[in-house]
């Protein structure tokens, strides 16, 4: 034996996030999630059909709250999940690093960028209502306004690909306008994820207003799609055969549905507002003058 | 049992000497005991057949200040047809509301089988003199409840004075003619296990048809482990009189899963013969658009929201 008896190691137990808690899966699975080298690097919760439907609950509970909050507030909070990120960078890097295979510098560059991802949606938060919104010229004695109203509860099937920074551009978009959502995070690399849930958990970000869920995006996706308390679901990181079959249980309850992209996606390219139009309805109003 | 039945109301003294000699609770075990039985998986098939008899007991009930004839009305269409959707839903065993909306609800479930029951005897505290509480009731089967849930006095309960709780039950029961009376003990005033065995055998040999666990109105409401003890009671008080009683939780039954713990308890404790609207009843208002929810969920295979349920 040395002189110094070895340290135990104290290893990270990946779990779900839902409703602002971290549970297991209830179903007790996980599975092992190894490097882009293949080598270990830790055992992941695989979530079930009931996990998803405790996380649409949860999104649901919190709709009404985050969808209520001011625009200007919802800004801020986005803007604190990017300072929380900034504050664990190197953690980023090295995760980014093992997923991915990247260079150390490399990696550094995606995880800025999505520092930067979020703090662009978060500045967008009280600016969507102006772009897409507008007072109509109608033939009538009526004041008539349009504004842009959040879908409800959205799926996410995240990318597998660009564990943190495909991650972020998929999740910002949809909670800024007040939409929450349900993450079926990346099957191959789903750690950064889990990292991403407590930056998100410690940013004054309400319980339920985003849940992320580990494991077989194939077995948790179709249960996604089918719910009827669901309002849109983002196909972004479903195969083809995944995605057709989303598409088809989405419709019996007219989810809003946004399709995969064709090809490889440039996460680093400016995003436009596509992804936040997505999941956002049309209010408009009709109001008598001179009343 | 030293003391017949009938001569344990003689007095305030040989009531509270019964009472008292009734064999005390088990906490830690009743509480053991309801989370086993909760445990319980119920799948498939017997889920559906669960979910079906669960909707068949529901009290469907609204006790609020703010209860309008239309929303009496809503409630009442909503009992007869649970699910407008599905014809092959059962309805509600009974509609419950306050004395001044026993007649709108009459009127609305007239012919179809669903019955009205109605809160009385100074709805829920119970604090007020026993001529108003007897009023009450009478007034309320004139106006048509089938059903009558007192509530009975816990101030005097925990003062001991078991014989005025007696008597006024008793009076209720007069007052009922015949129709069915319900006795809530509001058990989450009661403190003890103990005090809930007590208050389920004094009201048992006041007459009760039922005993109810609560008024809704008090946190705890209905539990699993009181629950219990008050089917203790009825199947004891059945072996020991030949006179079957049923029960009543009411009140923080929210899920379906709830709703089959406490089939699961009825079935383990006083027996089958308990599995029936006419002896075993779920106090509740949102029970109902889970057991719906859970019911479409097993004929599509998919998740249903609530958008597609009335509120209520």
């Amino acid at each position: 034996m040395s002189e110094q008896a070895a340290r135990l190691a104290v290893r990270k137990t990946y779990k779900l996030f839902v409703g602002g808690a971290f549970p297991r899966s209830e179903s007790g699975r996980s599975y092992a999630v190894t490097s882009s080298k293949g080598d270990f690097l830790a055992n992941a919760a695989r979530a079930s059909r009931k996990d998803a439907r405790d996380a649409v609950s949860a999104a649901r509970k919190a709709f009404s709250g985050w969808s209520g909050a001011t625009a200007y507030n919802r800004g801020q909070i986005l803007y604190r999940i990017a300072e929380m990120l900034e504050g664990r960078r190197a953690q980023f890097v090295a995760e980014v690093v093992d997923a991915d295979g990247v260079s150390a510098k490399k990696a550094g560059e995606l995880v800025d960028a999505a520092v930067d991802r979020l703090v662009w949606y978060a500045g967008w938060s009280d600016k969507i209502g102006a772009v897409l919104g507008s007072a109509n010229p109608v033939a009538g004695p009526y004041f008539n306004l349009s504004s842009p109203e959040p879908t409800g509860v959205v799926a996410v099937v995240a990318p597998p690909m660009g564990p943190l920074l495909g991650l972020v551009s998929v999740i910002a978009p949809v909670i800024v306008t007040g939409n929450t959502c349900v993450v079926a995070a990346s099957e191959r690399a789903p750690l950064p994820a889990i990292t991403l849930a407590e930056v998100l958990a410690t940013s004054d970000l309400p319980g339920g207003v985003v849940n992320i869920l580990t494991g077989s995006s194939a077995e948790i996706a179709p249960w996604l799609a089918g719910h009827m308390d669901v309002n849109g679901i983002d196909l972004t990181g479903a195969d083809p055969d995944l995605a057709v079959t989303c598409e088809e249980l989405a419709a019996e309850n007219l989810k809003r549905v946004l399709r995969p992209p064709a090809g490889r996606v440039d996460w680093l390219a400016d995003p436009g507002i596509e992804r936040m139009t997505a999941f956002l309805e049309t209010k408009t109003v009709w109001h008598p003058i001179g009343v | 049992m030293t003391t017949p039945l009938a001569e344990v109301a003689s007095s305030n003294s040989t009531l509270r000497a019964f009472l008292h000699g009734l064999p005390g609770v088990d906490r830690v075990g009743a509480d053991a005991r309801a989370a086993m039985l909760g445990t319980r998986s119920i799948k498939t098939t017997a889920k559906k057949q669960a979910v079906d008899m669960a909707i068949g007991m529901v009290d469907l009930t609204t006790l609020e200040g703010a209860d309008t004839p239309g929303k009496v009305r809503a409630m009442c269409a909503k009992a007869v047809r649970p699910d407008p959707a599905d014809a092959s839903v059962p309805p509600v065993a009974a509609v419950c509301v306050y004395p001044d909306l026993v007649a709108t609800a009459v009127t609305a479930l007239a012919g179809s089988g669903v019955k009205v029951a109605s809160v009385a005897t100074s709805f829920p505290s119970g604090r007020s003199s026993l001529e108003v509480k007897v009023t009450e009731t009478s007034l309320a089967v004139a106006a048509g409840a089938s059903e009558i849930d007192m509530v009975i006095d816990r101030g005097a309960f925990l003062a001991g004075d078991y014989l005025k709780v007696y008597e006024e039950i008793v009076a209720t029961k007069e007052a009922c003619a015949g129709r069915h009376l319900k006795v809530i003990l509001e058990t989450g005033e009661l403190a003890t296990y103990d005090n809930v065995r007590r208050a389920s055998w004094l009201a048992m040999i006041a007459g009760a048809d039922f005993v109810k666990t609560s008024t809704g109105k008090v946190s705890p409401a209905a539990t699993l482990p009181v629950t219990l003890v008050m089917l203790e009671a009825v199947r004891d008080f059945h072996a020991a009189t030949g006179r079957q009683v049923g029960v009543k939780p009411a009140g923080g039954i929210r899920t379906t899963k709830d709703a089959i713990k406490y089939l699961v308890l009825v079935n383990e404790t006083a027996g089958p013969d308990w599995l029936h609207p006419d002896w075993f009843r779920l106090g509740a208002s949102s029970l109902l658009n889970d057991l719906l929810m859970q019911r479409q969920k097993m004929a599509t295979g998919r998740y249903a929201g609530p958008d597609y349920f009335t509120l209520d």
